[in-house]
């Protein structure tokens, strides 16, 4: 399970990172552009969510596609 | 300052269709979601897979056959502050299969917004049957562990990283799959796959976002992935949106994708029970497939029309090539071993309609 551990402690680690004050270098007023829904990974969720289903189930690789996930439901 | 945000109210419905390798699935998916207060967004979902697969495997050591699988899953959202915690469980059924999961994540925004770290955990819970024997029961434990950082690089540029640890433990195997042996220097037979019992596998994917000055946005992504049973596999993919005309939106794709065979296949083994563990499944050989991707999305009622805020009418169609290294085409005849390679071609189609409320 070591890769757990460093998993788990990687994300505890960046959490409480969060304390420190860092001043964001890109202004909540210069976003328009990134909250364009075309800058979204996941514009359409029940769409790509069907593609993920499609390639992982002929497709020995699973994971990290992006989205909530949740496992595949198929053999 | 709080600017974690909720999934927009949206409810989608979908019909999709693949075609390819002897396979056709089709069916219906529907997913709806609404906030409840400032703070809970709670979404349903419902997929049906209705397939008639008269695949390689099934022409080469079984009969064609027809069934349906259906999910039915339901979410919840909760956000506080900049912190969202997130929970899901969906249920899939088919005539031999039944998959349980339940999902928790708990995702923050740091750095002003700037970093949204997420942490997931996905337990699940498969039976395994077999058509035509109501006692074979087999059950199979998932977990998933997820962990993905998302960050603000510029005012035009996303990055986001993500890794997952997938383990599996109990009945890998699928019930109806052969391997093949040879019998004599010119016949073979047939034998059931013997799988171990757990796998493990961890994936990483990093990906990018970039918004292009006249309003249009390119994407790159790469999966490296590898697991305990000797697979390794590479996953790129290279995409470019365009809106035109204020109502359209077009998106290309490209993604390829390549494996290595896993430790214990052999598309023909020199004799009976010729190792402890023997596959023959084809997503476990050396393969690679190449898909070419386009989508084109119609927004109407702009302005809003009765109770929605806007919809979209979209349509998608992808076009995957499958290449098989060491996976033989048995329905070809000739001297075992020296079949020609498998590959086929399918087509993946996507007609959906979206309004947000």
């Amino acid at each position: 399970m070591d890769k757990l551990a460093i998993f788990t402690m990687a994300g505890i680690f960046l959490l409480l990172s969060g304390c420190n004050k860092i001043e964001p270098w890109v202004k909540p007023y210069e976003r328009d552009h990134l909250a364009d829904p075309i800058m979204s990974f996941t514009r359409d969720p029940v769409s790509s969510s069907y593609l993920h289903h499609v390639f992982q189930a002929r497709e020995s690789a699973r994971g990290a596609e992006g989205g909530q996930g949740g496992g595949c439901g198929c053999n | 300052m709080q600017s974690a945000i909720l999934p927009e109210d949206r409810a989608d419905i979908l019909y999709h269709s693949y075609d390819g390798g002897g396979v056709e699935i089709n069916g219906p998916s529907i997913l709806v979601r609404k906030k409840i207060g400032n703070s809970l967004s709670v979404s349903g979902n419902y997929y049906v897979d209705s397939i008639t697969s008269a695949s390689i495997d099934v022409v080469a050591t079984a009969s064609p056959y027809s069934e349906e699988r259906n999910e039915t899953g339901l979410s919840m959202d909760y956000l506080h502050d900049n912190v969202t915690l997130s929970s899901a469980f969906s249920y899939s059924k088919e005539n031999d299969f039944t998959a349980k999961t339940l999902h928790l994540g708990v995702s923050q925004e740091i750095f002003g917004g700037m970093t949204t770290v997420s942490l997931g955990y996905s337990r699940g819970w498969d039976e395994v049957g077999l058509r035509g024997d109501p006692t074979f029961s087999k059950d199979v434990d998932r977990q998933n562990y997820r962990l993905s950082v998302s960050q603000v690089l510029s005012k035009n540029m996303l990055m986001e990283a993500a890794m997952e640890a997938i383990t599996d433990e109990g009945y890998l195997n699928n019930p109806y799959r052969r391997v093949r042996y040879l019998t004599a220097p010119l016949t073979f037979a047939y034998q059931n796959e013997v799988y171990p019992n757990t796998r493990t596998s961890t994936a990483l994917t990093l990906r990018t976002k970039y918004y292009l000055p006249y309003h249009a946005a390119l994407h790159g992504e790469y999966r490296y992935f590898q697991d305990t049973w000797g697979i390794k596999a590479h996953t790129f993919e290279v995409g470019y949106t365009h809106p035109f005309k204020k109502h359209w939106i077009i998106d290309l794709k490209v993604r390829g994708y390549s494996q290595n065979k896993a430790d214990f296949y052999n598309d023909l083994f020199p004799f009976i029970n010729a190792q402890n563990f023997l596959a023959r499944d084809k997503e476990l050989s050396t393969f690679s497939n190449l898909t070419l991707g386009v989508g084109v999305s119609y927004e109407f009622a702009q302005d809003g029309w009765y109770f929605i805020d806007k919809g979209t009418l979209n349509f998608s169609i992808n076009h995957i090539r499958f290449n098989y290294d060491d996976f033989r085409n048995v329905t070809a005849g000739g001297t075992p071993g020296t079949e020609p390679l498998y590959k086929f071609n399918a087509n993946v189609m996507q007609l959906f309609l979206s309004v947000w409320y």
